[in-house]
């Protein structure tokens, strides 16, 4: 592993907690961010020459508070405040991650906010990368973000995990945040890996605490559900080559059995009480991880499903969902006309899938042409290049067959 | 001793229903604002109740001229601005959770609107 390598390494891995660590001490997340960045650019100074540290989160974590002290003591209004800072250390919390998080996903903020922040601060994503996260041009994305900051800035929205009065709320909208993060280690918004498994990794990580801290939350219990459905087929999305697999391609030997199981052991328990939509969103993933083949692949019970997810989330993106499984079940015809009002959808307007969709219909109908526009529609709208190599794969059948 | 922050409570309301309260509702609210003024303890800093928008007058800017006074709000709104606290609070939660207790909140209108105020050293 080089330096460089070791440096990307700590970024993905200990991001958060360097910087959730840094910011309880600064109080301040400007000042926090701009001292782990320090840290990380001193670790590729220095990791070199003197070799990469046995513990790159501990390392960054002291060079990051060091820096951070040295701007306080420098900063003159800010020195009344160090007393304090110093006492707030005695009792300091097992996991400040679960503080930021719950911070970044405060009620205070917009749940466009609270997603952006999740992604930038607990995530370590680039203000570009949650912009496409998102699909938002990178210009609204850093005034977003710089106003969410200023605002838990000023308002002193705390980095506190609250009282069980309150944190059934507060958790609920964490769900919602932690599964938009997984979905964006799922499918990487853009870049060389089909999967940012740092991301993926960090979902579940706060999955699990948040469940470990409410055991008993239905909502809890399938949104980690679904996470470790989805997660169990992680390495077989992608061939030795790197290439993208479909779940009709994949091999279902190589899906994470101890995963499934303990997804599918937490579906039981979510689905004993009146179901959320991750119950139901991961009861299709285990439809998928129970059924023993592609073939075997029930699509009937998984359209029932969705008309179900779509009674209690209707949204464009569960409608494009459901429509592909119903090309599935009824045959590309229907699945194609399902897709038909989608079209005009403008949330969906710049969505990758719902051309890549469209296209895959058109090419199991046999209607070459206008299968390969809505390729390079799709193409030209997908930025990850796992994806896009798949796209453009297909459009080159297409071509040769045609 | 925590660092403080200071907040300011806007209390806002349909003033026409505020104007048809009974003296028993009146009487109810008022005991609701000193169960919050005892709950706030010290972090009450100020507060007061204010006379109707149809007793305000307005001065707007104006360039090269000498403001005149208008008759009437700022905003001309169905909703209005009945009173007022500032109060102490060590984060946004804690004044969340004073600001709860507000009587107002559970009047059926209107609604509390909280503003951090600048910290001038």
């Amino acid at each position: 592993m080089t330096v460089a390598e070791a440096v990307e390494r700590a970024h993905r891995e200990e991001w958060a907690r360097v910087l959730a660590a840094t910011a309880r001490f600064t109080r301040d997340l400007d000042l926090a961010e701009e001292c782990v960045q320090d840290a990380y650019a001193r670790a590729l100074d220095t990791w070199p020459e003197a070799g990469v540290p046995e513990r790159p989160g501990a390392w960054l974590t002291t060079v990051a508070r060091n820096r951070a002290l040295d701007r306080l003591r420098r900063e003159s209004h800010l020195r009344r405040m160090l007393p304090l800072l110093v006492t707030d250390e005695v009792a300091p919390p097992a996991d400040d991650r679960l503080g930021l998080v719950l911070m970044c996903c405060h009620p205070a903020l917009s749940r466009d906010a609270q997603v952006a922040l999740t992604l930038r601060l607990v995530g370590g994503l680039s203000t570009a990368e949650v912009a496409r996260a998102y699909l938002v041009p990178e210009p609204a994305m850093a005034a977003r973000i710089t106003r969410a900051k200023r605002k838990i800035a000023a308002a002193r929205i705390p980095m506190r995990v609250p009282g069980p009065g309150e944190l059934p709320d507060r958790v609920a909208a964490a769900c919602e945040v932690v599964h938009l993060v997984y979905t964006t280690g799922h499918t990487a918004p853009g870049g060389p890996g089909l999967q940012r498994t740092d991301l993926a990794d960090g979902a579940l990580a706060i999955a699990r605490m948040l469940r470990l801290l409410l055991p008993r939350d239905a909502e809890v219990a399938g949104l980690l559900a679904l996470l470790l459905l989805l997660d169990a087929r992680r390495d077989a999305r992608t061939a030795a080559d790197g290439r993208m697999l479909l779940l009709a391609e994949q091999d279902r030997t190589r899906w994470d059995a101890g995963r499934i199981a303990e997804g599918t052991a937490l579906l039981g328990e979510a689905l004993r009480r009146p179901p959320t939509r991750w119950a139901v969103q991961a009861a299709i993933a285990a439809v998928h991880a129970e059924s023993p083949s592609w073939e075997a692949t029930d699509w009937s019970e998984i359209c029932g499903l969705y008309d179900v997810l779509l009674s209690l989330w209707p949204s464009p993106v569960v409608r494009l969902n459901r429509a592909v499984a119903l090309g599935f079940r009824d045959g590309p015809a229907a699945g194609l006309a399902a897709l038909e009002p989608l079209l005009a959808e403008p949330a969906l307007a710049g969505y990758g899938y719902l051309a890549a969709a469209r296209a895959d219909f058109l090419r199991r109908l046999g209607r070459t042409a206008d299968a390969a526009l809505a390729y390079e529609e799709a193409i030209a709208l997908t930025l990850n290049d796992v994806e896009r190599a798949f796209l453009t794969r297909r459009l080159a059948g297409l071509r040769s067959n045609g | 001793m925590q660092n403080m922050a200071k907040y300011l409570l806007l209390i806002y309301g349909d003033e026409q229903r505020w104007d048809a309260e009974t003296a028993a509702e009146r009487a109810a609210k008022d005991a609701g604002h000193r169960a919050f003024a005892a709950a706030a303890g010290p972090g009450l800093v100020s507060g007061h109740e204010l006379e109707t928008t149809a007793t305000a007058t307005t001065l707007r800017s104006s360039t090269g001229e000498r403001p005149t006074p208008t008759d009437g709000p700022f905003l001309e709104t169905k909703e209005a601005i009945g009173g007022f606290y500032v109060i102490e609070a060590p984060d946004l939660d804690a004044a969340l959770s004073l600001a709860s207790r507000l009587p107002e909140l559970t009047s059926g209108h209107g609604g509390v609107e909280i503003r951090p105020i600048v910290d001038h050293g």
